[in-house]
């Protein structure tokens, strides 16, 4: 790997790693992660694809109120190094893929902790109403987040080039590459879950039955599935009789 | 004396800034001081005299923790009410603290099924389902398509939230939040629902039956082939509420997904999985 390149990951890593923190951009996705990752190396269908595979086992992961989703950056990115660096298959890339994003979650709350430190640093810049201070303390905050993927990446893509750790990896029997990769594919169930959970209205369930049984028997593709959704969504606030309470025959019934 | 007022070029600077809200995400006030660095640029408009910055930074150094786009219409509310106190109307700290505190919840409420429940995985699956195919379109379509519908609710929020000040309080109660919060979680459990179904993959190839047919040829019945005809993805449906129980009962995602790796890894060595 030349200097440039291993330049250029840390520069992705650290944009990633501070997307992650954000969540606005989505860059620490690994549907964008794995692709610019690919990108920089050389190979960018390989990237695109661990992408995909990744982004669907990662569809649950979430930063909802307090609580952190595992670290899909620092994930995306050291998988698809090792994949693409350490010649190693999509399957044995998902199967790493999962105890880094566990350990990016520990750095993640490791930082997050850190950074009630530039909280204290703000209030005393409050104090004296500097602003440059207050920024400052932020930008700093941010780019700690970004060094704490940029770091382990490149630790990661250098040592990826010795064989290294290709060699640690090409150790693992073929009944766990093919078995991790076989899990893959039903592994999302738990992404769907947490999603679902989230929504947690039992009254609306009857819609996910529909959504599952239209796909079970049809051949619909996901543009589909978005706009029926949408217009089902449309019809049941329509002619839910709760929102409709100006409604006079609702009440007449009633009385009858 | 002149009413003091937040100019075009203080909103766009605001709502720049709000990209960054999350930037120094701590445990002990979470988006704080995220929350002040977006304000800064009306409080220099509004206050003039040192102590009144003081007193408006110290104000905007509290708590505060929301659905990271659903907070531009509380960035603008709070910073129509700021105007609103700089020009000598009597709104004090608690007030402002109180709007600020009294929005941040429901709105996440609001947020949160809206853009991480919905949008983000329906635009995600879909992404990712084209991307598996080795195609740019995949991260390109999920990339774009999320980013704007995000600058439009920053963009819009912000200026609805500015222009509407402290009237939005009451516009939340109405019934409109309510129906688009059911609205999205429909279309996104709809969605889930055709998910479960075909972007899952569960093969049980264990054989159930096997002779010779009339024609001489092999025929061969498999579990998967026997389910299949019960109804598509019905392991995959099954496996979901289990996954929803588990996550229900606390049981952590990560070791969830770890639990699942071993049944790959046990059920291809037994030959139960293919």
């Amino acid at each position: 790997m030349s200097t440039f390149e291993i330049v250029m990951v840390a520069i992705v890593a650290a944009i990633c790693g501070m997307g992650s923190v954000l969540d606005e951009g989505q860059t620490h996705r690994p549907l964008i992660a794995c692709t610019l990752i690919g990108l920089v190396l050389g190979d960018v269908k390989t990237g695109i694809i661990l992408g995909g595979t990744l982004e669907l086992m990662a569809l649950g992961w979430m930063n909802v109120g307090a609580s952190m989703a595992p670290d899909a950056a620092l994930a995306s990115i050291v998988s698809t190094i090792l994949v693409i660096v350490g010649h190693q298959s999509i399957g044995a890339g998902i199967a790493v893929a999962i105890p880094i994003a566990a350990a990016g979650q520990v750095l993640t709350i490791f930082v997050r902790t850190i950074t009630v430190f530039f909280q204290h640093l703000a209030d005393k810049y409050a104090e004296s109403s500097n602003f440059k201070g207050i920024e400052l303390c932020h930008f700093i905050a941010l780019l700690l987040q970004g060094l704490r993927v940029a770091l382990p990446a490149v630790l990661v893509a250098v040592a990826a080039e010795t064989g290294l750790v290709t060699d640690l990896l090409n150790a693992i029997p073929d009944v766990v590459t093919r078995g991790l990769q076989i899990a893959g594919g039903f592994i999302v169930v738990v992404g769907y879950a947490m999603v679902i959970n989230m929504m947690s209205a039992k009254y609306l369930m009857p819609f996910f039955f529909l959504g599952f049984v239209v796909a079970a028997f049809t051949g619909i593709n996901l543009v589909g599935f978005g706009i029926v959704g949408a217009v089902l969504a449309v019809l049941y606030i329509q002619l839910n009789p709760k929102y409709n309470t100006k409604n006079v025959a609702v009440g007449e019934i009633d009385e009858l | 004396m002149e009413d003091k007022k937040l100019t075009k070029k203080d909103l766009n600077s605001m709502f720049f800034r709000s990209w960054f809200l999350l930037g120094s995400f701590n445990f002990e006030r979470m988006q704080s001081i995220g929350f002040c660095v977006t304000l800064i640029p009306a409080i220099k408009r509004l206050y003039s005299k040192k102590e009144d910055q003081r007193e408006a930074l110290k104000r905007h150094l509290e708590f505060f923790n929301t659905q990271p786009f659903i907070s531009a219409p509380i960035m603008g509310v709070t910073a129509a009410m700021e105007e609103q106190k700089a020009n000598g109307q009597p709104i004090d700290d608690a007030t402002i603290s109180g709007v600020k505190v009294g929005l941040m919840g429901p709105l996440a409420g609001v947020g949160d099924p809206i853009y991480w429940g919905t949008l983000r995985p329906v635009l995600a699956a879909l992404g990712a389902s084209i991307a598996l195919t080795g195609s740019i379109v995949g991260p390109l379509l999920f990339f774009l398509l999320f980013n704007v519908c995000r600058l439009a609710t920053k963009w819009y929020g912000l200026k609805y939230g500015y222009e509407k000040g402290t009237e939005i309080v009451s516009d939340m109660s109405g019934n409109r939040l309510r129906k688009l919060t059911e609205s999205a979680s429909i279309l996104g459990l709809f969605v889930m629902g055709a998910l479960v179904s075909k972007w899952t993959s569960i093969n049980v190839p264990l054989v159930v039956s096997k002779y010779t047919g009339t024609d001489g040829k092999e025929v061969i019945t498999t579990v998967q082939m026997i389910l299949d005809q019960l109804m598509p993805g019905l392991l995959p449906l099954l496996l979901t509420f289990l996954c929803m129980k588990l996550l229900k009962k606390k049981v952590n995602a990560i070791a969830l997904i770890f639990a699942l790796f071993a049944v790959g890894i046990i059920g291809y060595a037994l030959g139960v999985l293919a």
